[in-house]
């Protein structure tokens, strides 16, 4: 039974904040947060004075020397002569592409292995179980030891490319996978590529037009225009004309084996390839659960309805099953995306230098100041998951079920 | 309330930072074993054998040690530490001493706050290359790729290098000397670099070691030797005097064989005082009056470590070079005990 009584009023007595449930959580919440702030202050404190006691202190003066060391990988112009905190963004940008990488390709593989395991086809299924279970049980410092062990055991070095009559060759003419990586031809950009670029751009925010226009005219008319071929005939046809018009402004850079290594195009580190596909493969794995659950999450009856309907199985998946798992497949998501970023700074086994590498790294050893180094680099994974997850709310809101 | 609390842990810290400075050859007495840091492994300066036991150059000075402090050579415990985690091991009290071919620069002894005992090898930073390469010179690496330990002191000394000749390289930067190695021998890299007495014991670990030269060019100076924490030097000249202890029997003659012998009482007076007969130098550093003779009895004088560990009798084939005794032209050169 409860009654509804207005609460007794007098004078308040300090017993209250005990006795009384209006003030008890408040007190408790109180004396937690109290608490936290004294551990806190305890383990401040206790750095400070052993830091003191040691003749040591906290200063940031070291970003702005010079670093003195190189590094394999840059993003941006460095050399040994630049800063530590160069070499810090240096280290940023390349655990940035790191994590781009192995983001984008994670989620292929994941989404395709994901809907696969739901495939009807038996072999295809049990494979993809086979997949998700050996990739995602086995921890993913293993498979980055993996993947760089067997490349540099298995691919050719670059000496092999050499002689007469060489025991390795490339490929086309134009990639060379050696041990030390991945060479390829890079573009190099002659007068002109410039209206060779804006004409691409322009055809991608074409195709984009298109569609737009065949989905308006598919809900006002019931008219179904075809979407694959056009889309990459307005995305290919316009740049290739005006590429050939203008006499081919945009040339390849084929790599060639000069002294040591192969000189010239780009070379993708084997660090690089190592450390990103073993992300990929292993976080697709539990992408690839979660498109699962999503797809599963979604009623029989709602696939069932579409069939009758006389929709296609893969339009079935594209418009009716795949939109309605997206709020479910998006918040774990952004979790999965996370963990690659923050697995990235594992890079270090391989040798690719990360901001973990630079930074907490070769700096961190150089200039002995590992507090400062570790501080900061709690601050930029914090800053960049923070990041992370901010886009991927916006984006989680727009997709999720807009309740009308 | 609050502000009580705050005060409280402020005398509690306060407490527990003062007892972080306590003095470590009490601690190392107290626990009866010596903490360590020696390297992860690298065969002749700090390896465990195929029982297990650790041995070599570096690991003789921690036997030395704790032969010295403890009276028995086996009280060691061994640290192995890779060259990113040596220095906060040894600065946060994890070792008590790091023997572990560490360079002795300015910026280790003066910002880092570590005091450097002595030097136990003067090293210098060389190149390795396949003989396949015919690279004679190391001007002739233009362009190379060059496998490289990082949080070394060769990883400065390398960019400095192709700096000054105005060659181009591609570092690949590996944790440890055992990985170093195993690209190095896959072609992952043209070069591997690091100090030439590294060099040579990773080369001696080699399959077919002939097959590899160790360029002429010596890039740097690398002092390596035994380094403790700043501000306890006490315990810094325990370490010292144990080392030149064993720099010094080399010079006076004592060895691992006749050390019984001698400390019988010699007509040297000297012998006599490295050895306790006469006045207790141990007694001046708060150890044993033969503390010197258990440091020599663990493992042989200086020479007769080296000799064992990594002389030309060895697989990794060392001379004595700059680090014979001062006699014989080289840099080894004890302060006298008295």
């Amino acid at each position: 039974m409860t009654t509804l009584s207005d609460p007794p009023r007098g004078a308040f007595r300090l017993s209250m904040l005990i006795n009384d449930t209006r003030y008890r959580s408040y007190t408790f919440q109180f004396i937690a947060l109290v608490i936290v702030i004294a551990i806190f202050g305890y383990l401040g404190s206790n750095l400070m004075a052993n830091l003191r006691a040691a003749g040591l202190n906290i200063s940031y003066g070291f970003l702005g020397q010079s670093s003195n060391y190189d590094i394999n990988q840059t993003l941006i112009e460095y050399s040994s002569r630049s800063t530590h905190w160069r070499a810090a963004m240096v280290g940023i940008l390349n655990t940035m592409l790191v994590a781009f990488l192995a983001c984008i390709t994670a989620t292929i593989i994941g989404v395709l292995a994901g809907v696969l395991r739901l495939s009807p086809n038996w072999i295809v299924r049990k494979l993809m179980a086979g997949y998700v279970e050996a990739f995602r049980n086995v921890p993913v410092l293993i498979w980055i030891i993996i993947i760089f062990t067997i490349m540099t055991a298995v691919l050719p070095a670059p000496n092999a490319f050499r002689g007469d009559n060489p025991t390795a060759s490339m490929l086309f003419g134009a990639f060379a996978f050696t041990n030390r990586g991945l060479y390829l031809p890079a573009p190099v950009w002659g007068p002109g590529s410039l209206i060779v670029a804006l004409v691409f751009v322009a055809s991608i925010i074409g195709v984009f037009v298109y569609r737009r226009y065949a989905t308006k005219l598919l809900y006002d008319t019931g008219k179904l225009l075809p979407m694959g071929w056009p889309s990459l005939v307005i995305l290919f046809v316009p740049t290739l004309l005006v590429f050939f018009v203008l006499g081919r402004p945009i040339s390849l850079d084929y790599p060639e084996l000069k002294g040591f290594n192969f000189q010239g195009g780009i070379q993708v580190l084997g660090s690089l390839i190592a450390l990103w596909w073993a992300l990929a493969i292993y976080t697709g794995a539990f992408i690839a659960e979660n498109v699962r659950a999503g797809i599963q999450s979604v009623s029989k009856g709602q696939a069932e309805a579409a069939a009758s309907l006389g929709m296609r199985p893969n339009r079935i998946m594209n418009l009716v099953v795949l939109p309605q798992a997206l709020r479910v497949i998006i918040p774990p998501l952004i979790s999965n995306y996370l963990n690659i970023t923050k697995n990235s700074s594992l890079a270090i086994v391989v040798g690719y230098m990360d901001i973990t590498g630079t930074l907490g790294g070769i700096t961190l050893n150089q200039t002995g100041r590992a507090i400062e180094a570790i501080l900061l680099l709690m601050l930029f994974y914090l800053l960049i998951s923070l990041a992370i997850s901010g886009l991927m709310n916006v984006y989680n809101n727009a997709v999720r079920l807009k309740e009308r | 309330m609050k502000k009580s609390v705050i005060l409280g842990t402020l005398t509690v810290a306060g407490l527990a930072a003062g007892a972080a400075g306590a003095a470590t050859l009490d601690d190392v007495k107290a626990r009866g074993k010596l903490n360590c840091g020696v390297v992860t492994g690298l065969v002749g300066f700090g390896a465990p054998d195929a029982n297990g036991e650790w041995q070599g150059f570096d690991v003789g000075v921690c036997r030395a040690i704790a032969a010295a402090v403890l009276g028995d050579p086996t009280a060691v415990e061994f640290i192995p530490t890779t060259a990113k985690t040596r220095f906060t091991a040894l600065a946060s009290g994890e070792i008590d001493v790091l023997a572990r071919n560490t360079t002795w620069t300015f910026s280790r002894d003066v910002d880092l706050k570590f005091d450097f005992v002595g030097v136990n090898y003067y090293d210098g930073q060389g190149y390795m290359v396949p003989k396949a390469l015919g690279v004679s010179s190391a001007k002739e690496l233009d362009g190379a790729t060059v496998c490289i330990q990082t949080g070394t002191t060769t990883e400065l000394n390398l960019a400095d290098y192709f700096r000054k000749n105005n060659m181009s390289y591609q570092p690949v930067p590996i944790e440890t000397n055992a990985e170093a190695q195993q690209q190095y021998l896959a072609g992952a890299c043209d070069v591997y670099t690091t100090d030439a007495s590294g060099l040579a014991a990773t080369r001696a670990a080699f399959e077919n070691p002939g097959d590899h030269v160790v360029l002429p060019e010596i890039i740097s100076k690398e002092p390596l030797g035994p380094l403790v924490r700043h501000g306890d030097n006490d315990w810094g000249d325990v370490v010292r005097w144990t080392f030149y202890a064993l720099v010094a029997a080399e010079e006076y003659g004592i060895t691992s064989a006749n050390i019984e012998e001698l400390s019988a009482g010699t007509d040297n007076p000297e012998i006599n005082r490295i050895l306790g007969t006469e006045d207790n130098l141990g007694a001046m550093l708060g150890l044993d009056a033969g503390w010197a003779k258990n440091a020599i009895a663990a493992g042989g004088n200086y020479g007769e470590l080296f000799e064992k560990n990594i002389g030309e009798n060895t697989p990794i084939g060392l001379s004595r070079g700059l680090n014979a005794q001062w006699t014989d032209g080289g840099l080894m050169y004890a302060p006298p005990f008295r």
